[in-house]
């Protein structure tokens, strides 16, 4: 029976949770994200405020949404990936799935200040105003209160395990939030426009404009990896340091 | 290029405070999670091999 389980999922799903395996995949992964990330970002951002045209009706203020719409999206990825992680930590006692459920907190919440303080900038000479008790600015305050909630948690529980599962199940109580992001803006009368990009529509800004914005979004997702790997290699660490293949990996500087 | 010159490009038609503003807030977010996670790695990895090694004295 228990062998018949074992062929359910691919063997990298079993690899993965080997921390040492882990570890050594990071490392031999982190150079070449680290350099499509500089890339995408440096090409990204030159892009983004040197060529793309000025909006008509905002002007040049426009070119935040080169950061807001890229920091926005992957602090709900974000997110959704810890909250995974932590499903698949409380369902198969994976130790590498919490380690990526913790490390993914404190990147996902700085992301979700990026999108805020953006948003709030750009807010200012387009509406008016910083501020505005709206249903997607609410909801994203709540997704940044969620992840300091996760991380509150995680560093007040003593056993590992016990904050891991703790956290995990306010992170999967708290994914109700991301619908709620997502539909804010079609649900209720909102100041905020709507999803830039959409899988089923063409964008509605022209391509001079939206093509930055897509090498952003692909940019700040290699930057997430990049970011989650470094994070998980030191969690690895502290966490399998009594392990023996750790002390030989330090012995040897 | 969408601007004529340095000093058109700086005052981003009159909204240069909000655009540079945004932008420096994304620099120090992207660097910070780069730069946190790598110097927190390097004290770990310290602090951990000076135990093993006192452990690996000890024994």
């Amino acid at each position: 029976m228990a062998k018949a389980e074992k062929k359910w999922l691919p063997r990298w799903f079993y690899q993965l949770a080997s921390p040492r395996w882990c570890y050594q995949i990071c490392g031999k992964l982190l150079p070449g994200f680290s350099l499509v990330t500089l890339v995408l970002l440096l090409g990204g951002t030159l892009w983004a405020l040197l060529f793309a045209p000025a909006d008509y009706q905002q002007g040049n203020s426009f070119r935040i949404i080169y950061l807001h719409v890229p920091s926005a999206i992957l602090a709900q990825s974000c997110y959704m990936l810890m909250a995974v992680a932590g499903a698949i930590g409380l369902i198969w006692k994976m130790k590498v799935a919490d380690m990526v459920a913790k490390s993914c907190a404190p990147i996902g919440a700085s992301l979700a200040v990026l999108a805020l303080l953006t948003g709030a900038i750009w807010g200012k000479p387009t509406w008016g105003s910083w501020w505005v008790w709206d249903a997607r600015l609410t909801s994203m305050l709540i997704l940044f209160f969620l992840y300091l909630g996760v991380m509150a948690l995680n560093s007040a529980i003593e056993s590992e395990s016990t904050a891991a599962q703790s956290t995990a199940v306010l992170a999967l109580v708290g994914l109700v939030n991301i619908p709620i992001i997502k539909y804010s803006v079609e649900w209720w009368n909102t100041l905020h426009q709507p999803a830039t990009f959409k899988l089923t529509e063409k964008p509605a800004m022209p391509a001079e404009m939206w093509m930055p914005l897509l090498v952003m979004v692909i940019g700040f997702y290699t930057f997430f990896a990049v970011a989650l790997m470094l994070r998980l290699r030191n969690e690895i660490l502290r966490r399998e340091r009594r392990s023996g293949w750790v002390k030989e990996l330090l012995l040897v500087k | 290029m969408s601007f004529n010159s340095f000093s058109e490009f700086l005052s981003m038609g009159g909204h240069g405070l909000y655009v540079w503003l945004s932008y420096a807030l994304g620099l120090i977010v992207i660097l910070a999670n780069l730069v946190l996670p790598l110097q927190a790695g390097k004290r770990l990895k310290q602090s951990l091999a000076r135990r093993i090694h006192r452990e690996a004295k000890r024994s």
